[in-house]
């Protein structure tokens, strides 16, 4: 009985310690979507910050990427849900509508600093002068080619193209046909649903002197002689030059990995599958540059933002996680371990990086970036797709085609902005 | 015995005197309450749940607001929906048929074979086992064009012109419909043999004493009484194919629903709706209307096929 007593008095005074312990210990939660490499970096920051903060603990929530948003949508009006949030820059208006995030507060995130320090793709988390969310790290677009097949084809590996003229050059010379005229290998590889059509919009587009929305991103500019231009621009590589073939190899990716591609434009999302890659040897160089030298690129971010539902100690301890998200020394982690690139201006143009022959292309890039303001993106998407369906499959003319794509887009953007 | 027995009951004075027969049906009602209660919640709930989210606007994000019918109407303006209606008739206008001759044929057949039969019949079943997602993915390499396509290589073999399949407007839908249907084959060859030996062999025999010719065998006895089993393919295929999803999503992934909404079915476009659009009161408008098309193209063929 005795013994039994002591054990019960050992066992009350160690819970009791617990509960003394966890009640100065704050936990909160985070959540992203599931992509192996952004767990990985992930789970290493908060063991740094847990290390630095013994105090705050930091729950690691993720989902599949199809159900996130849903899950997100669901959990936060039942009062569930995380208290840091990672979402698509592009979802920022449907989050701050449906009150999920609040704004980041001034005494941490002061918006003069946010403008010193970062790059200024992220003023499109701005709303009503408030930030709403911080990227961690941005991703641009480059100019992936094949060394092998330029060598083949009499080009210099080590100069890639530089400006709209030479990719085309490049691309005619690298193009194989056999004796049919079926195509073997491209020279540049086409895929609207992949990372082309935002080439289009917010780099071809604005090389051919035209704009795809006005300045507060309520009307559809794209409509005019440049956007006839580029549309034709990008439609003749198959059209006229026959340089490339939309559903060769099935996807554009698909055919750069096998060797049958010379060129092709994606994102820095793409350099872990391009990793991987032993067959032939591959460089990146930026974006082609228009005849007077214009540059653009699109550059995307997924944001940490806090959520409305973090109240006194969490909200201090959110407070403190988002900031350690966004410091330099994360930025440095995700950048080794998940290959984007950081935000902050002064992490990524180190000497470093600015001279890596992977990561420089995609941060010079990132000067002379736009960030579209989507408020629907699959939908808006969906208009691009159709729109270079019309002209590639139906023998739309472009302008046509324009008109009728400004006209569904105009439509999404009313019905979002008429709310 | 049983009556004996529950006469002695009934003559014990007990209060609820039941006879067996009255147990048996105790028993069975007892047993099913407890399904029937699960089938309730978890399949009548929703969908009435869905047909009153269909006269609200909510997006997920706020409270549902009553709106009436204009969720309705917008989907009846829209041209969007009407191409997609079409291509649902389309895909079920297309693949029963196609479908059931194929498979009829296969079971008449393979009905006369004795060797192999087994072997022969589990074949064709596999691909009825096989995820449709799995096989979507095989087939859209099939449709690539050269050098990886296998359909186009074959085509360029023979000297002919490669085909854009799946890139094309006018192809797209039979060439997502193909594996459908190739799927479903095996299912309904298996069932069609199943009625084939249920047929007794005596009328066979009669027939054959009387001289008449296979042909006529087919048209005046097999086909008359097999209809029980071609009205419960007839409805079972017409609900698949009528809800057909994930060859399409698979098969176009980049864009879905096809090239231009070619192969778009109702399912899909329920889908995009509610989980990429967050239009989750537009979304139910449209189960809605999906579930008033099936209860009628089943009620209808259930009719048809009866009465003759």
């Amino acid at each position: 009985m005795r013994v039994f007593r002591c054990m019960l008095v050992g066992l009350l005074l160690s819970f009791g310690a617990m509960t003394a312990a966890r009640a100065q210990t704050v936990e909160i939660e985070y959540w992203q979507y599931v992509f192996e490499a952004r767990i990985k970096a992930m789970d290493e920051l908060i063991k740094r910050f847990q290390a630095a903060n013994p105090t705050i603990k930091v729950k690691h929530t993720t989902f599949p990427y199809a159900d996130y948003q849903t899950k997100i949508a669901a959990a936060m009006p039942a009062g569930q849900g995380p208290d840091v949030v990672q979402l698509f820059y592009g979802w920022l208006d449907n989050f701050v509508a449906a009150k999920f995030i609040q704004p980041l507060p001034h005494d941490v995130f002061p918006p003069a600093m946010i403008e010193k320090e970062f790059y200024g793709i992220v003023s499109a988390m701005k709303r009503n002068g408030e930030y709403y969310g911080l990227p961690t790290a941005v991703r641009s677009l480059g100019l992936f080619y094949n060394k092998n097949l330029f060598k083949e084809a009499g080009l210099d590996p080590a100069n890639p193209p530089k400006t709209l003229d030479q990719f085309l050059d490049a691309a005619k010379k690298t193009t194989k046909r056999d004796a049919s005229g079926n195509l073997l290998s491209e020279g540049v590889t086409l895929d609207f649903p992949g990372q082309d059509y935002h080439w289009w919009r917010e780099v071809l587009l604005r090389q051919m002197g035209g704009a795809p929305y006005s300045a507060d991103n309520r009307k559809v500019t794209y409509d005019s002689e440049a956007g006839v231009r580029a549309l034709n621009y990008y439609a003749d590589l198959q059209r006229v030059h026959k340089v490339g073939q939309v559903g060769f190899m099935d996807e554009g990716q698909a055919a750069f990995r096998a060797g049958r591609a010379a060129m092709t434009i994606d994102g820095t999302f793409r350099l872990g599958s391009f990793g991987g890659i032993k067959s032939f040897e591959w460089g990146v160089t930026e974006l082609p540059a228009s005849a007077d030298g214009t540059r653009s690129n699109f550059a995307s971010y997924w944001v940490n933002a806090i959520t409305t539902r973090p109240t006194g100690a969490k909200l201090d301890a959110a407070k403190k996680f988002l900031a350690y998200l966004t410091s330099p020394e994360a930025m440095q982690v995700w950048l080794d371990t998940v290959g984007e690139l950081p935000a902050r201006k002064a992490v990524a143009e180190t000497p470093q990086n600015l001279s890596h022959p992977i990561y420089a292309p995609f941060l010079k890039a990132l000067a002379y970036s736009q960030a579209t303001v989507f408020v629907d993106e699959s939908a808006q998407r969906q208009v691009s797709l159709d729109m270079i369906n019309r002209v590639l499959i139906q023998n739309q003319d472009a302008k046509a085609s324009l008109a009728e794509a400004a006209k569904n887009e105009q439509a999404i953007l009313d019905r979002f902005y008429k709310k | 015995m049983n009556a004996s027995s529950s006469r002695v009951e009934a003559g014990t004075g007990a209060r609820f005197a039941f006879s067996l027969r009255q147990k048996q049906v105790v028993w069975a009602w007892t047993f099913l309450a407890v399904p029937i209660l699960f089938y309730a919640l978890i399949r009548f709930y929703p969908t009435a749940e869905a047909f009153y989210l269909s006269v609200t606007n909510w997006n997920l994000l706020s409270k549902p607001d009553f709106i009436g019918l204009s969720n309705f109407e917008r989907l009846f303006a829209d041209p969007v929906f009407w191409k997609v209606f079409r291509n649902t008739v389309l895909y079920l206008a297309i693949g029963t048929p196609v479908s059931l001759l194929l498979s009829f044929t296969i079971a008449y057949h393979l009905d006369h074979v004795r060797f192999m039969h087994g072997f022969i019949r589990a074949l064709y079943f596999l691909p009825f086992l096989t995820t449709a997602a799995a096989m979507a993915w095989v087939w859209r390499w099939f449709y690539q064009p050269v050098p990886i396509g296998f359909f186009n290589d074959v085509l360029v073999g023979f000297g002919l012109s490669q085909q854009p399949f799946l890139r094309s407007t006018t192809q797209a839908l039979p060439s997502v419909l193909a594996p459908a249907i190739w799927a479903g084959l095996g299912f309904q060859v298996v069932i069609f043999l199943a009625g084939l030996r249920a047929i007794p062999a005596t009328y066979y025999e009669a027939a054959r004493i009387d001289g008449v010719s296979d042909l006529t065998i087919l048209r005046r006895i097999t086909l008359p009484l097999l209809k029980p089993t071609i009205i419960f393919l007839v409805v079972f295929s017409s609900i698949g194919f009528l809800r057909i999803f994930d060859q399409v999503y698979n098969m176009t992934s980049g864009d879905p629903g096809g090239p231009l909404n070619a192969t778009k079915p109702l399912v899909l476009m329920i889908y995009q709706t509610a989980f990429s659009s967050f239009q989750m009161g537009y979304a139910a408008a449209q189960t809605v209307v999906l579930f008033i098309v099936l209860l009628a193209v089943s009620l209808l063929q259930l009719r048809l096929l009866r009465d003759r």
